[in-house]
């Protein structure tokens, strides 16, 4: 059975959803193999085994993570090389897209990129020109490499199996010369899920004119994200970071809650691919409302609070 | 005003203008690139290249910005606008043999191109292209060049032969730190894009475009191009239109109807 090696980047946490996806894909896919930059806690090895990873490569050196990409990528194609994987599935961040990119030419490996599907022969499904279109791709080289977009993999129930065997690769290449961090400020943890891989988003625009508590009150009701238009966070109301679009983050959630947006095509480019869209706006000409499932023509700060009571209600939380 | 003269080259993309309806067509998917336009996150980094040379006295004082762009004939579009923006010089490499290349092939030959233009200090692009939106090319220039990479840059400095920049995570931001000549990629948070003025437009009409074909900068046509690349596209669908849901207006009670529709989904 061919090995597929999934690279997980940070180690000393609990497996993220994405990495838990990924590890249920490259199973699915051949003999599940993991790359990482340093040595997982023991949980977390424990929970890797119970989901059929047989081994684990990890560096022979510790400053991996002082460093941007390049050691990064060097060290993952020696881990490909070391476990002979017909492929490499990272994930789909700036990060992982990066790492990507670069043990693609080491390795002389296709690389694909926004993927949400893969078939035993390898072929990849994602989307392109901002969701207008889905293609199925192929990598064309011995080793393929795949970034996989968060929520697109049903995540299998761990089967049982003991603590995965480690391989320890040498990091080839000198650091010397390569980009360095040197300096990092943590952003304080909002207690909601990960923007990313959340399965509800409630997004608020200019329309929220510099108060978010009505869509953050939503998004706690449905325990969900909370992201944004780029009028939002370039006015400073929230962080850049929860920008969905274009130059944002893209999101599949199962639900995407659109609130005092007007739905610009850089805004529809991040969010045009969850499964259901409903969006507030008191314009009813606004272009947002052609992609969304579920419209109110309505002043965001009645609705939605309106909307939160009558959820914590049903859930009996009121 | 600032010490030592730079050489820069910035990495601008034609692509089709995301305004309109985008189309892949013909066998092999390929996108229709006939409304296009040099794509805006590009203009971040003209502007970037902009900025760094006035500190350092502009032109006059010896520094460089050379706008490059690698596709078909129109493809030259991208570049007059960044002559017309503020670009020295403007650098066209087209060769039928490239139609078809993937990130792969595409940072083969920016890279050979590049190289071809002698030493630099710098070499600026956007986050992603607005229509391939991979991102995966500025990464495999810096690993073909050999050059640190400094990407999705949301500031950059540059002082004393070293580039300062910040970029944004999820849970932390970074500051990351390289020696020049480094590759360096901006998101749109890292200045605001000037526009063309008429003495811009008129001023880019004396500037020369020089157009590289493969042969010119020592590239073999099966390396690029559909025969170099390493990804193939294997079938296309456009995706359904979204049906027109529901839409009503807000009566007292549109809260209460919006838990409906979302329990009737299951979504609660
Ligand atoms: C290079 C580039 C990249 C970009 N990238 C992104 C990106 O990644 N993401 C992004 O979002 N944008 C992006 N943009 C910006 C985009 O073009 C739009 O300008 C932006 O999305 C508009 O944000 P908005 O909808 O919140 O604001 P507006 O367009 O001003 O819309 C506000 C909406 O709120 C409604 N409203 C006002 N008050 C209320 C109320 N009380 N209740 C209900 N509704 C109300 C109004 O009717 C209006 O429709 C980008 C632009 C460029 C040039
Ligand atoms: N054909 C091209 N010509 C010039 N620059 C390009 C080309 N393709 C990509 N780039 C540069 O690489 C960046 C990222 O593109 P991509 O990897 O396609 O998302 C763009 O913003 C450009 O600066």
């Amino acid at each position: 059975m061919a090995k597929i090696l999934v690279y997980i980047d940070n180690p000393t946490a609990e497996l993220k959803r994405s990495s838990r996806e990924l590890v249920s894909l490259a199973g699915a896919l051949g003999e599940a193999v993991v790359a990482s930059p340093g040595p997982f806690a023991d949980s977390t090895a424990a929970e890797l085994g119970a989901r059929s990873v047989s081994t684990v490569y990890l560096p022979d050196s510790d400053a991996l993570g002082g460093y941007l990409v390049g050691p990064k990528a060097a060290f993952l194609a020696e881990a490909a090389k070391a476990s002979g994987a017909a492929a490499v599935l990272l994930e789909n961040s700036f990060d992982g897209k990066e790492i990507a990119a670069r043990l693609g030419i080491k390795l002389t490996a296709g690389v694909i990129t926004d993927v949400v599907g893969i078939d035993e022969a390898l072929t990849a499904t994602k989307s392109v020109l901002a969701g207008s279109y889905t293609v199925q791709a192929k990598v064309t080289t011995p080793v393929a490499v795949f970034t996989v977009k968060a929520n697109s993999v049903e995540i299998s129930e761990p089967a049982g199996g003991s603590a995965p065997g480690s391989v320890t690769v040498p990091v080839p290449e000198a650091t010397a010369g390569a980009a360095r961090i040197t300096g990092r400020t943590e952003k304080p943890a909002s207690g909601r899920p990960d923007l990313g891989e959340a399965r509800v988003v409630v997004a608020g625009g200019r329309g929220v004119d510099g108060d978010f508590g009505p869509v953050e009150e939503l998004a706690d009701a449905l325990g969900g994200a909370v992201g944004a238009s780029r009028a939002a966070t370039d006015a400073g109301w929230i962080e850049h970071s929860a920008q969905i679009g274009q130059t944002g983050k893209t999101v599949s959630p199962q639900l995407y809650i659109s609130a005092g947006i007007s739905g610009a095509i850089q805004q529809k480019a991040g969010m045009q691919t969850a499964k259901v869209i409903v969006a507030v706006n008191k314009d009813a000409e606004s272009p947002v409302f052609e992609i969304a499932d579920f419209g109110v023509v309505g002043d965001l700060f009645q609705v939605l609070p309106q909307a939160a009571a009558e959820i914590r209600k049903r859930k009996g939380q009121a | 005003m600032d010490e030592s003269t730079l050489k820069i080259v910035v990495l601008v993309k034609h692509v089709p203008d995301a305004q309109f309806d985008r189309h892949l067509s013909g066998p092999d998917s390929r996108t229709d690139r006939s409304e296009s336009i040099l794509s805006e996150l590009d203009e971040y980094a003209l502007e970037a290249a902009l900025q760094l040379s006035e500190a350092r006295g502009g032109e006059a004082a010896g520094n460089r910005v050379i706008a490059l762009t690698m596709g078909p004939a129109g493809a030259a579009n991208a570049v007059k606008k960044s002559l017309q923006i503020g670009a020295g010089e403007g650098v066209h490499l087209s060769d039928e043999a490239l139609a078809g290349s993937d990130a792969a092939a595409t940072s083969l030959a920016l890279a050979a191109a590049i190289r071809h233009l002698g030493e630099v200090d710098l070499v600026l692009t956007g986050m992603a292209s607005t229509d391939g939106e991979t991102s995966l090319v500025p990464a495999q220039l810096a690993e073909r060049l050999g050059l640190p990479q400094v990407t999705f840059a949301s500031t950059l400095e540059v002082k004393d032969g070293t580039v300062t920049a910040r970029r944004d995570g999820d849970s932390h931001s970074e500051l990351i730190e390289a020696p020049l000549p480094a590759l360096v990629s901006v998101t749109d948070q890292v200045n605001e894009p000037r526009y063309p003025n008429f003495k811009g437009i008129m001023a880019a009409k004396k500037k020369t475009i020089t157009t590289l074909s493969l042969a010119d900068i020592g590239v073999d046509a099966g390396s690029v191009g559909s025969a170099g690349s390493w990804t193939t596209v294997l079938a296309a669908q456009p995706r359904p239109p979204r049906e027109q849901g529901v839409i009503i207006t807000d009566e007292g009670d549109a809260g209460i109807k919006l838990a409906d529709f979302l329990a009737a989904r299951k979504l609660i």
